[in-house]
């Protein structure tokens, strides 16, 4: 095999659709693989926390039937990483379960489904710390210690291509993963058909977010990449869409500090000496990148942990007097809350929009507010009932705030609805970490089952 | 009055092609200034309008907040990195994707 074409429709899943218009385009191609990441991090810590998907289940079935149907077709396998956004064991166990509904709805002749878990049971990071381990805090985070470990409702591993490559030696036509790098989906194909480390890592890279290493920019379309042995090459699927020298270069750096290094579970891939060349005028060709292995194989660790049900309020301020003075409004509210829940034991936030809402301490206009406001209160607490009681004193009292030269003297705010609404259940990132391995396999129980008539 | 600044003067969103900020993992956001040719990359380098402690500046942050600084000529772009205070999603975060934080750049003078 002189080169492995592989499309990819989506940078993630089930977030937003797939357009179908370059996705056939791409089909046409002749591919391979199809492939297509449904997880991040970005998404925030609540639905690994809670065991949800943040995108909805009409959109991931969406682009699973898409993608299944085009991959029977062709007779190609079809490789999916981090179900349903977090990669949880329940994700992937939803997302096999609409590719069994889809092959039975569509009769498709029989196929081997593969898939593998990701999730980290406590009690075994628990006994791996106790044994002397270090579980490695990432970018700022303290090394794990046992106290955020309790905090912890749920972890995934991240895998690297370890089980996508013994699960497509074992036969899968089609793959569901658990929490994985977006890029190792692409390279185990390419690594299964004996291209080298080099340039398969480098395919994983620059497909991983689909159309987001084209331009001009417009995300959910399909691009093709080729890899040999010697290089990769990217193409844009949709006609007014290029992969350009700057495009394909600019993504490297897209979501990462480093340009030039990205880790991976047993090795980083080394983008110091790439080199672009536009072969086409819809491809780039990129030579010269480099996966250096690790010694040991690190996993990284993604947790979340409760920190208490959630209730939203928000009014808003049209008083240039009490703008100047937001601060003071806030304080007398806070007050109120003190004085009726105590110092500690809930968490009562408030942005200020049309100050620094979007940016807070990152603002530099936050002493130029617009000449109206909008308050957004979010109050956290062990239960509803406080969550509910407290959000509301938070943002009611803001009516109250007692300012010693106002004119108005019927109310400090203004309310858009007179109550505060329930939220999702605050959670927060407890692990950002890594932890050493012995073997890639061995956070990732696999199966497989043979599905369709 | 205040003179005006010489005709030759640019804001950064008239060099840059790109102005964006994104996560970068849970507890980072990264900013990207992207230019269409070497020309303009060139020049708002050699200007010193962004570098690690302008940026810090800018955003009135110490810099040892400033995680990673690159100037990245495969892709004519200059890209930092600053730590969140908290990580991503937790409740206050106003930007749970870090995506719009790159404002302040867009107006940054930047001389002949």
């Amino acid at each position: 095999m002189q080169t492995l074409r592989i499309i990819c429709p989506n940078g993630h899943l089930g977030f937003a659709p797939l357009r179908t218009e370059s996705f056939q385009l791409g089909v046409a191609a002749a591919p391979d693989y199809i492939a297509a990441d449904s997880g991040s991090d970005d998404v925030g810590p609540v639905p690994l926390g809670s065991d949800t998907s943040t995108s909805p289940l009409a959109w991931q079935r969406h682009d699973l039937e898409q993608i299944l149907l085009a991959s029977r077709k062709l007779g190609v396998p079809m490789i999916i990483g981090s179900a349903g956004d977090t990669g949880s064991n329940s994700r992937v166990d939803l997302y096999v379960g609409i590719i069994k509904e889809l092959a039975a709805q569509h009769g498709l002749t029989k196929f081997r489904l593969g898939w593998f878990y990701s999730e980290v049971d406590k009690a075994y990071l628990r006994r791996r710390m106790q044994e002397g381990e270090t579980v490695q805090g990432l970018d700022g985070y303290a090394d794990l210690v046992g106290s955020e470990l309790d905090a912890t409702d749920r972890i995934v591993a991240m895998a690297g291509v370890h089980p996508y490559v013994e699960l497509l030696r074992r036969g899968a036509d089609v793959i569901i993963g658990g929490r994985s790098s977006d890029a190792a989906l692409f390279a185990a194909a390419a690594l299964r058909h004996g291209f080298p480390a080099d340039t398969a890592y480098y395919l994983g890279k620059v497909l991983e977010c689909a159309s987001f290493c084209a331009e001009p920019y417009g995300g959910k379309e399909t691009v093709l990449g080729i890899v040999s042995h010697d290089d990769v090459k990217v193409t844009a699927m949709l006609p007014s869409q290029r992969c350009t020298v700057a495009s394909v270069a600019g993504h490297a750096m897209y979501e990462r500090s480093n340009p030039y290094e990205e880790l991976f579970a047993g090795g980083k891939l080394d983008m110091t000496d790439c080199r672009y060349e536009q072969v086409d005028e819809r491809t780039t060709r990129v030579t010269g990148s480099r996966f250096v292995p690790s010694e040991r194989i690190r996993v990284k660790l993604e947790g979340a942990g409760k920190v208490g049900e959630r209730f939203v309020g928000m009014c808003g301020i049209r008083d240039p007097y009490t703008i100047s003075h937001v601060d003071e409004v806030i304080d007398w509210a806070r007050t109120q809350v003190r004085a009726r829940f105590g110092d500690s034991g809930y968490e009562l936030h408030y942005k200020v929009y049309g100050r620094d809402g979007v940016m807070g301490d990152l603002e530099p206009l936050r002493d130029q507010p617009g000449h109206e406001l909008f308050i957004l209160v979010q109050g956290v607490a062990p239960t509803r009932e406080m969550a509910e009681e407290l959000t509301l004193t938070g943002v009611r009292q803001m009516f109250y705030a007692r300012l010693p030269d106002v004119k108005g003297t019927a109310g400090s705010v203004s309310f858009p609805l007179d109550e505060v609404l329930p939220a999702s259940a605050a959670y927060r990132w407890t692990l950002n970490h890594t932890l050493v391995v012995d073997d890639g396999l061995e956070l990732f129980p696999l199966h497989t089952a043979d599905v369709g008539e | 009055m205040t003179a005006a600044p010489p005709m030759s003067t640019h804001t950064l969103s008239e060099l840059a092609k790109t102005i964006r900020s994104k996560n970068a993992g849970v507890n980072k956001i990264t900013f990207d200034i992207i230019f269409r040719d070497r020309e303009n990359y060139e020049r708002v380098k050699r200007s010193r309008v962004l570098t690690r402690e302008s940026v810090a500046a800018l955003y009135r942050i110490p810099p040892e907040r400033i995680s990673d600084f690159v100037e990245y000529d495969p892709a004519y772009a200059i890209k930092f990195t600053i730590y969140r205070l908290t990580p991503s999603g937790s409740a206050g975060d106003g930007d749970i994707f870090g995506a719009q934080q790159y404002a302040p750049l867009l107006d940054l003078a930047v001389p002949a």
